[in-house]
């Protein structure tokens, strides 16, 4: 190698330890400020809980409106991971094996809302919910069903990613020695699927649980308020340390769902003699397969 | 229809059935609204479902405000922020990722877990430490001074609207990107190497060719959400000098008595986004068909 390409791979170190810097160290700073002893989230005045339980009245784990923000989305995202993951599970199983133009058609439907930004949905199903469909109240109804319609597709992509890796020869062999075509699917064909779907449920819970767009134009007021908006409309007010102790919080929560997402697929793996271990269970998650 | 392909449609019916009815349909209804006409007393919009019946007034009115109105310096603006933003984005995103996929040996899966962090750190709590930093009496703001640096980050200051979007989006340019560059068959480069190529050379001819499509791709998938952003904007700045398309569509759509108006910024969004998305499937099914030749 020349002396010049050298030079410029010793820079690259520095700029990914500089970029990792960059995109951890103010969110770390955040985190630390949840402990702060005084009001400002930028003025330190020592370490003390205050924030999350210290506080009889302000504090994350005291203020009644922080805590019903949290009960908010937990519901919102668990009830969207349990109706969506059986749903995208069947469509993705159906349109991978069906031929044909409605085959086109159900996977063109199910690939547009992967590239439609976010406001766009908000917008298009806040004006619907209101003017054609106005059986459905704003609030937690109209939220579960705008997050599923936009996590469909996202459990669609990791179950035909699986769908693809196994083939079909499995049901096949099934089919040959006299299975049905429903039985090789429910004997066969379901249990390897396990590791897409509970995937599916890790990415699910972790992207309804940060969701900021779709769950602010579909809310109705206070009582379905979620964490992120409860995080949106204070950030510029005279917002206590307990909001960085908020935000935290939903950090960590989204943090622990994937660490167990990423340990149980790996575990899984490894049972089953899958290769791939723990960078195939983490690319799971991430989707880096697209 | 056989009885194997009556089992696969049973199965992907639910889903396509709630695709249509809350993806498909609300399209409808935008364009039902913003085509439609307006309550002459409460001033509310009247949706129009009869496509026979629409009528372009309110769409004439707002094209004519982007073309030579107060609505085209909120078009420029914003598509000169996505731009910038994503120079940016590449110019950090791209050796980041390069270095990850080729470079980084034993370290990578350390590095990798620390590249994906923020990619799973909520978009709010990410801007939430911006606001805090930047704010006047913030730690960036109290550093910078000693400088002797005085400047309103959060007030209406397009640099930090930029740098915002790029820190907003960055995560999720790198990881396709780092997807992308370490599938390649870097052999391909060695050869070109052992060829005779300088470096420069390799990367032009060959590694840029073999990264084009994925490279786009990427690039796509962070412009898209990018042109549709108002919250990084409204956080980082909430002031009329920095405001983009999607702030005006959130304002139409959520507070103000124009809906209207606001269905016809969501046509023109997405038109303006199926009109890129176009333009890169057609070149990456050139690019597709160079590499057949």
């Amino acid at each position: 190698m020349t002396s010049i390409s050298t030079r410029r791979i010793k820079a690259l170190p520095i700029i990914i330890w500089g970029y990792i810097a960059w995109s951890l160290v103010p969110v770390l700073i955040a985190v630390a400020y949840s402990f702060n002893d005084g009001r400002s989230r930028t003025v330190w005045k020592g370490f003390s809980f205050r924030w999350w339980f210290g506080d009889k009245y302000a504090s994350v784990f005291h203020d009644d409106s922080m805590r019903q923000a949290i009960v908010n989305s937990l519901v919102l995202a668990t009830t969207t991971m349990l109706i969506v993951t059986p749903l995208g599970l069947a469509l993705a199983i159906g349109s991978h094996r069906l031929r044909g133009k409605s085959a086109t058609a159900v996977q063109g439907m199910t690939s547009i809302p992967l590239i439609t930004p976010e406001i766009v949905v908000g917008a298009a199903l806040l004006l619907t919910f209101t003017r054609l469909f106005s059986g459905i109240p704003l609030g937690f109804p109209a939220q579960l069903l705008g997050n599923v319609t936009f996590s469909i597709s996202a459990v669609v992509v990791i179950v035909r990613a699986r769908l693809v890796s196994i083939g079909s020869s499995f049901e096949e062999a099934a089919r040959d020695l006299g299975a049905t075509r429903l039985q090789a699917l429910r004997y066969v064909l379901m249990p390897m699927l396990w590791p897409s779907i509970v995937a599916s449920f890790v990415v699910v819970f972790a992207t309804v649980i940060d969701d900021f767009v779709i769950t602010s134009f579909l809310s109705a007021g206070v009582e379905s308020e979620t964490v992120p908006l409860r995080i949106y409309s204070s950030v510029k007010g005279g917002a206590t340390p307990a909001l960085n102790a908020l935000a935290t919080l939903l950090v960590a929560t989204t943090f622990t769902a994937l660490t167990i997402g990423v340990f149980g697929l790996s575990f899984w793996r490894k049972r089953h003699g899958e290769t791939g271990g723990f960078k195939s269970a983490l690319a799971d998650l991430t989707r880096m397969g697209e | 229809m056989n009885k194997a392909a009556r089992i696969w449609a049973a199965l992907a019916a639910p889903g396509a059935f709630w695709l249509l009815f809350f993806f498909a349909v609300p399209f409808y209804a935008v364009a039902c609204v913003a085509f439609g006409s307006v309550d002459p007393i409460f001033r509310d919009a009247i949706p129009q479902w009869n496509p026979l019946n629409w009528s372009f007034g309110e769409f004439n009115a707002v094209f004519s405000s982007v073309t030579s109105g107060p609505l085209r310096g909120v078009f420029a603006r914003t598509i000169v922020y996505v731009i910038s933003a994503m120079i940016i984005c590449f110019a950090i995103g791209f050796p980041v990722a390069y270095y990850l996929a080729r470079h980084a040996g034993k370290r990578r899966m350390l590095l990798l877990l620390l590249i994906i962090a923020p990619f799973w750190v909520n978009y709010l709590m990410r801007m939430l430490a911006w606001v805090n930093l930047l704010s006047p009496s913030g730690l960036f703001s109290r550093f910078v001074g000693i400088f002797g640096v005085q400047y309103n980050w959060l007030d209406g200051s397009p640099i930090t609207v930029i740098l915002g979007l790029v820190y907003g989006y960055i995560p999720f340019l790198i990881l396709p990107l780092y997807a992308t560059l370490e599938r390649l068959d870097w052999r391909l480069v060695e050869a070109a190497r052992d060829l005779g190529a300088t470096s420069r050379q390799a990367f032009r001819v060959v590694t840029v060719p073999m990264a084009k499509a994925g490279v786009a791709a990427a690039a796509i998938l962070i412009a898209l959400p990018m042109f549709g952003d108002y919250y990084t904007n409204d956080l980082l700045s909430r002031s009329p000098k920095t405001e983009m398309l999607g702030n005006q569509i959130d304002f139409y759509i959520n507070n103000s008595s124009q809906p209207q108006r606001g269905a016809v910024l969501v046509i023109m969004l997405s038109t303006l986004l199926l009109v890129a998305l176009s333009w890169y499937l057609r070149s990456t099914s050139r690019i597709g068909k160079e590499r057949v030749r």
